[in-house]
């Protein structure tokens, strides 16, 4: 019985850390149309950034949680300004231009830091139950990415910002005309695309290997998850979490490590065959 | 000045042929006595190996430093020509042609994993480069053309395995990288597990990029070993250590393993985490021998922000040492000459011991050490003098088949 619990909890563990690396992704790519190749970057950059500071003496919770985003999120603005900017509209040259940025991010961060292996241990401790072990970080995974998705709903349904954000995502000409600047409105959601993926970097840094090259591990899930949710960023980035999060996990249990790849990467392309416009495309039309 | 046709075909052969023949008189300088040997090296100086590939370049430069200091080799110098191969088995099979053709090297040393080793053997077999492997490895490569300098099962995880065994129990859950090293170590693994008296519990293989593991410490607590056995590879899979000891295993089940602190694992994750663990290698840099000081102190003091010198980078600087001991005895940097010289039993005392070239594997006879991590710094508990390679030897005979060229691979 208590190995339900446990796998449970893997389950758990998944489908939050996926749905929070996912998230800005689905701001960037799901409400503005940019292919961002470079996601697996800005994810790194947080957890540099956490693991950097906490090594320098900031308090752990601190580097995590404002120190990841708010730099990532400062690159991201500068990013936006410098290159994305220009690129609106043109996919398949957001692709190119963010994967070289991808590469020079890389390139960077390497000769900076160096290729080693960096990390933070991971804070709180674990638990038992009945003869299992579990960690206190998955609940706390779990519940940073219940903020996060009450937060962006917050912003997006009740806010001034969030209305002007939907409406200009929705047609940005007809916003143009209504007094909106949708160059402005742009720059801000991608920065916040960019430090949400900053939050998420930095929270899987205490549970991961830092390396300049880490976030090749994340991006081809992320996208299949925010391509298999469809357009909706939170009802079809949280359905295709959980999904594939399940998936993986419980595949991963089952049969080992290299068949839950395969059978993530599989239930995908059936997925998207069977849903073209991802699961919000067929089930939470219109939603958030 | 009035040209005619006829003496104008005529000078302009004349101008080409000078021209044909200019870079036939530069290369003949080329060939002069005292124009450097050149020495490939091949090692991953960015992307996900770097961090074994920083240390071994470091390493090959300080051997040519050496011989250089010492009057070079046949009365010529050396000289390094690297090319940096990003962690791309493509770039490994470029720059091989590359250093063949083009740069016409004496010697090739590098490879890293076993994919870019046999990546890049067969070109060197092919246009007839002499290759030296310095990395530890899963063992079984029989090739007349090719040197093994690193550690071999039989002379490492043979010994690691008891000694994790004889401190844990006897029921071993394997958990190694899914690409031929992974696959073949843990085949290794159970023979010694079963060869003392143990059994298997599972043995699961990770692809590189996967960075989640809850769902194996799930699955091994359930399985409830008592020894962990690891060959997990790179940044990602450090990833298992940390949510091991964050799901509160750390101390409940021991880890052995045969990858973990070759690059510096020890140094960046916390103190609780690394705690403890065993592994057997053929050189630690904390080794307490005045060569191996020595060593360290010659590295750090030449690039003081290298990552840690493990028998990685000591083996390449012995590999390096063996070739030249090979060429002064054959007096030449003719390939052949050289094989035959370091098929006679050559050795080298360098920063892990003595390492001496077995002429019937090409594989070293050298020291083994048992550590153990203590306060984020590898402990040596023990050392075994000249060990030797004996799973290659058990299959693989140069002297009686110098022809042979394939990776053998152990089969129960």
């Amino acid at each position: 019985m208590d190995i339900y619990i446990i796998v449970a909890l893997d389950v758990i563990n998944g489908t939050a850390s996926l749905f929070l690396l996912c998230l800005g992704l689905a701001i960037i790519f799901g409400m503005m149309k940019i292919i961002n190749l470079a996601h697996g970057e800005f994810i790194m950059l947080g957890a540099y950034a956490t693991v950097i500071s906490a090594n320098a003496g900031v308090n752990i919770w601190i580097a995590m949680l404002v120190v990841a985003p708010l730099f990532v999120g400062l690159v991201g603005l500068v990013v936006e300004r410098c290159l994305i900017r220009f690129l609106y509209g043109r996919l398949v040259d957001s692709m190119l231009a963010t994967w070289g940025l991808s590469l020079l991010i890389i390139g960077i961060v390497t000769t900076i830091f160096g290729n080693t292996i960096q990390g933070v241990p991971t804070p709180l401790g674990g638990f038992s139950i009945g003869a299992y072990r579990s960690s206190y970080y998955t609940l706390f995974l779990l519940a940073m990415a219940i903020i996060m998705m009450a937060l962006v709903y917050a912003v997006m349904r009740y806010t001034r910002f969030g209305l002007i954000a939907r409406a200009t995502m929705q047609n940005p000409a007809m916003a143009n005309t209504l007094g909106v600047n949708p160059a402005r409105v742009y720059m801000t959601t991608f920065a916040a695309g960019a430090a949400i993926t900053g939050l998420a970097g930095g929270l899987l840094a205490p549970v991961s290997g830092v390396t300049p090259v880490m976030g090749g591990a994340y991006v081809a899930k992320a996208f299949i998850t925010v391509v298999g949710g469809g357009a909706a960023i939170l009802s079809g980035t949280l359905s295709a979490a959980t999904l594939f999060g399940a998936i993986n996990q419980i595949g991963a249990y089952l049969t080992t490590p290299v068949y839950g790849e395969v059978i993530v990467f599989t239930s995908a392309i059936i997925l998207i065959r069977l849903l073209p416009q991802g699961i919000s495309g067929r089930f939470f039309k219109g939603n958030l | 000045m009035h040209l005619s046709r006829r003496r104008f075909l005529h000078r302009s052969a004349l101008a080409s042929a000078t021209l044909l023949t200019a870079p036939m008189i530069l290369r003949h300088s080329a060939l002069g006595a005292d124009n450097p040997i050149l020495i490939g090296s091949l090692h991953d100086q960015s992307g996900p190996i770097a961090a074994s590939g920083v240390p071994m370049v470091h390493a090959l430069q300080l051997a040519a430093d050496e011989i250089n200091a010492a009057g070079g080799l046949i009365g010529r110098p050396v000289k390094i020509v690297h090319y940096d191969t990003q962690s791309n088995i493509q770039m490994y099979s470029q720059y091989a042609q590359q250093l063949a053709l083009k740069d016409k090297v004496a010697v090739v040393h590098g490879g890293i994993t076993s994919a870019s080793r046999e990546a890049v053997r067969p070109t060197f077999d092919r246009f007839k480069v002499l290759y030296f492997y310095n990395v530890l490895y899963e063992g079984g490569v029989c090739d007349r053309n090719t040197f093994c300098t690193g550690t071999t099962p039989a002379q490492t995880v043979e010994k690691l395995v008891p000694a994790a065994m004889k401190k844990a129990g006897k029921k071993v859950y394997i958990i190694a990288a899914d690409y031929n090293y992974g696959q073949i170590t843990a085949k290794w693994m159970t023979k010694y597990v079963k060869d003392n008296g143990g059994e298997v519990a599972s043995i699961d293989f990770f692809p590189l990029d996967v960075t989640n593991f809850g769902p194996t410490i799930s699955k091994i607590q359930a399985a409830k070993p008592d020894l962990i056995l690891s060959a997990l590879v790179g940044g990602n899979h450090t990833a298992f250590y940390r949510q091991w000891t964050s799901a509160g295993m750390k101390g409940q089940i021991p880890i052995a393993s045969t990858t973990f602190g070759l690059v510096n694992e020890p140094t960046t994750l916390d103190a609780a985490e690394s705690e403890n663990i065993l592994g057997a290698y053929g050189y630690f840099e904390e080794l307490d021998t005045p060569a191996s000081k020595s060593f360290v102190e010659k590295i750090k003091k030449a690039h003081p922000d290298t990552p840690y010198i493990s028998e990685l980078a000591a083996a390449t600087y012995e590999g390096a040492q063996l070739w030249a001991e090979g060429v002064r005895k054959a007096g030449s940097i003719d390939r052949a000459k050289v094989v035959d010289a370091l098929e006679s039993g050559l050795s080298f005392a360098g920063p892990t011991g003595t390492a001496t070239l077995d002429h019937a594997t090409h594989h070293t006879t050298r020291n083994a050490f048992l550590a153990e991590v203590k306060d984020r710094k590898w402990s040596v508990l023990e050392s075994f003098p000249d060990v030797k390679p004996l799973d290659t030897a058990s299959v693989c005979d140069l002297v009686k088949n110098p022809a042979d060229n394939k990776q053998y691979v152990i089969s129960f």
